[in-house]
């Protein structure tokens, strides 16, 4: 996985609520056995009409934003399904950096495994760093992991909570299932005791 | 462990399964039971393949194929979609590959995941059980944690058996006194989410309490668990009670003879702790409750049968105004129309909210003695194979067929728009489905969700209608 350090980009306004995971990326896009080439059809019911036409008001089909790798929208930013295709799409398409208000819980660890950086900010500061983003070419924000802040375009800092953990693993583009399996001996403990306690857990077998 | 705090079920389950809490209160929690199906996991085998690694618990793994099967006759024999057959055998070979128990699609026990996991005794109260795919909620009608995770950590789970996880917030939804005439547990999942909203539960797990939630069989508890996500909940839960001890007795892989006994024993110490504290309660009085119905795109937009489609210039919060406009846009209906009034192309009964023999049989006591209305495409779809077998047994194939409803085998079907089973651009659907998103039954499609009895009456007269007048 790609680290996440410091990223200075475009960023795109969605300025929409509820920004649900069918709209990210329909199901019918699911049907792939592979993580890559998902952000052809990133927000594909916005983005293309019905005859698969690009919509040209749509501000991921205008300049500077074909380029965004930052986007920000409003509350419960992937609600939904599981569907870690979301996030690959996003990724693919060059996103990196999704800022809102809040986000649906499972869209939003998925963004974690991705090195994507999903930012919680209050809706006035979205709304604040939309007019930003409106201003195009010219006005990139700057998103700093490390310490912690997002740098608007005349230079005002604006700090997010991240937790910790998962600030260490996106600094450093870690896989945790590395992590987890030097861990076996507990999870062998764990296993020994949960058999001696629940010794009626069937197993699974046809 | 535990320091005599009274404690909520979710605390008592989760407390049970962490193998290790790190110092940031993140915890590694161990999974008993694992679901897979053939959307979510080529990429997470693909990867133990990439890394040398292996499945570390195939016994407390079970894979299925649901999501993309066409619910046709003849599909055991040929899937004609190229991309769904390649997902399907990929999984068969990922299964082969790395010793994963498996339902075939031509075995009676295949099935949608989230009810074939109940059904066959494998979802057992005190249970971790994850499955990528959000409605795994549903297994929490048995008293089990149960949620949907991403491929990564499908991935995770198959390669280490464990998660890493920060702890949800608790809620309880309490509804108390009895649901009225004509309504069910869909009903009330639909109330509760109207008054909770799709992000109220954002964070939590969703503890179901109160006399109303009690009085629900199981396949009802199941429908309310299910649709937890849609409240923004990763997980909902019901505490177990007679009522699923006797459900789980005998089914084929829960233990059985002594070996039940013990579990029982063990299953009747998961409850919340009287005093036990939640992050947040809502209360729901059941009488209230009336059938409901959608109106937009987000399962909140939600009003009863008698209701009216809103209006939102009577709405104060500029980006909720154009949001509702957005998807009155979508559903093409006006502000004011009464629900009564919106007339409907077809009907879909199944999935994972609504797919269980029970479900069927409410349908089917609304459709006795009636026609399909001419013009409507209307369906049923079992959940399982084992669910058609029964419904089959008691004639209701025969009395579907005979009103005009088609009867198919089972999956996800026109639940999500990625088999064959699809709503075509403009379409209006009443379904009993869990999401109205847009494109959702497929591109440009409009889906009214509800519940099955609802489902029938509509596919009877043609438009949206209240089940109450049907007696």
């Amino acid at each position: 996985m790609k680290p996440f350090t410091t990223l200075t980009a475009i960023a795109a306004p969605l300025p929409l609520a509820n920004v649900d995971t069918d709209k990210l990326i329909p199901s019918r896009f699911l049907k792939t056995i592979k993580r890559s080439g998902l952000g052809k059809n990133l927000l594909d019911p916005l983005r293309f009409d019905a005859d698969g036409r690009e919509i040209p008001d749509f501000v991921l089909n205008r300049e500077p934003y074909r380029r965004a790798e930052i986007l920000i929208a409003f509350e419960n930013f992937g609600c939904g399904s599981s569907r870690e295709h979301a996030p690959w799409a996003l990724l693919d398409f060059g996103i990196t950096c999704v800022i809102a208000p809040d986000f649906a819980d499972i869209f939003y660890n998925n963004c974690f495994k991705n090195g994507i950086l999903p930012i919680a900010l209050p809706r006035v500061v979205c709304e604040q760093l939309m007019q930003d983003a409106a201003m195009g070419e010219n006005a990139r924000l700057t998103v700093d992991l490390q310490r912690q802040i997002v740098v608007r375009p005349n230079g005002e800092e604006i700090s997010f909570d991240i937790d910790p953990f998962r600030k260490h693993l996106l600094l450093n583009g870690l896989d945790d299932i590395g992590q987890t399996m030097q861990r076996a001996p507990a999870i062998d403990a764990f296993e020994a005791r949960e058999r001696a306690l629940l010794p009626w857990m069937p197993p699974i077998t046809v | 462990m535990t320091d005599g705090t009274p404690r909520t079920l979710f605390d008592k389950i989760w407390d049970a399964h962490v193998v290790e809490r790190m110092e940031d209160g993140t915890c590694l929690v161990y999974i008993d039971r694992h679901l897979v199906h053939e959307v979510t996991s080529p990429q997470a085998f693909e990867g133990l393949r990439q890394s040398g690694r292996r499945v570390r618990r195939p016994d407390a793994t079970i894979a299925v194929v649901d999501h993309n099967v066409p619910t046709d006759a003849d599909r055991a024999v040929r899937i004609r979609e190229e991309d769904s057959r390649i997902q399907v055998e990929t999984l068969e070979a990922n299964v082969r590959e790395f010793g994963v128990p498996y339902f075939p699609i031509a075995d009676v026990r295949q099935g949608i995941v989230h009810i074939i996991g109940p059904e066959q005794g494998i979802s057992l109260p005190g249970m971790t059980i994850v499955c990528g795919d959000s409605h795994t909620s549903t297994h929490g009608a048995v008293g089990a944690l149960a949620f949907g995770i991403g491929t990564s950590e499908v991935e995770h789970v198959l390669a280490t058996q464990t998660l890493l996880q920060r702890p949800a917030k608790n809620m309880l939804v309490r509804v108390e006194g009895a649901l009225p005439f004509g309504t069910s547990a869909k009903d009330m999942m639909l109330a509760i989410i109207g008054h909770i909203g799709t992000a109220g539960g954002n964070g939590h797990v969703i503890e179901y309490a109160g006399e109303a939630v009690r009085a629900l069989d199981m396949a009802g508890r199941m429908t309310i668990c299910n649709m937890s996500i849609e409240a923004g909940a990763r997980a909902g839960l019901i505490a177990p009670d007679d009522t699923t001890f006797n459900w789980i007795r005998g089914r084929p892989f829960a233990p059985s003879g002594e070996a039940f006994d013990r579990a029982v024993e063990y299953w009747r110490t998961l409850s919340s702790d009287p005093g036990a504290l939640y992050d947040h309660t809502a209360v729901l009085q059941a009488a209230d409750i009336a059938p409901m119905v959608t109106w937009g795109t987000s399962p909140e937009a939600v009003t009863t049968i008698t209701g009216a489609v809103p209006n939102p210039d009577e709405v104060a919060d500029e980006a909720r105004r154009a949001q509702m406009r957005r998807m009155l846009d979508y559903m093409a209906l006006a502000p004011g129309q009464k629900m009564e009034e919106i007339a409907i192309d077809a009907v879909f009964i199944g999935s994972c909210t609504n797919g269980r023999l029970e479900d069927i049989r409410a349908a089917a006591k609304v459709v006795a003695g009636r026609h399909v209305a001419s013009g409507v495409r209307a369906m049923v779809v079992p959940g399982s194979g084992v669910v058609k077998q029964q419904a089959e047994a008691e004639g209701l194939d025969q009395l579907f067929k005979e009103a005009g409803f088609e009867w198919r085998e089972a999956g996800c079907s026109m639940c999500l728009g990625m088999n064959p089973d699809k709503l075509r651009p403009g379409e209006r659907c009443a379904s009993t489905s869990n999401r109205n998103f847009e494109g959702r039954q497929g591109p440009g499609g409009r889906t009214h969700l509800l519940s099955p009895a609802m489902a029938a009456a509509a596919a009877v007269t043609g438009r949206l209608t209240d089940v109450r007048q049907f007696g």
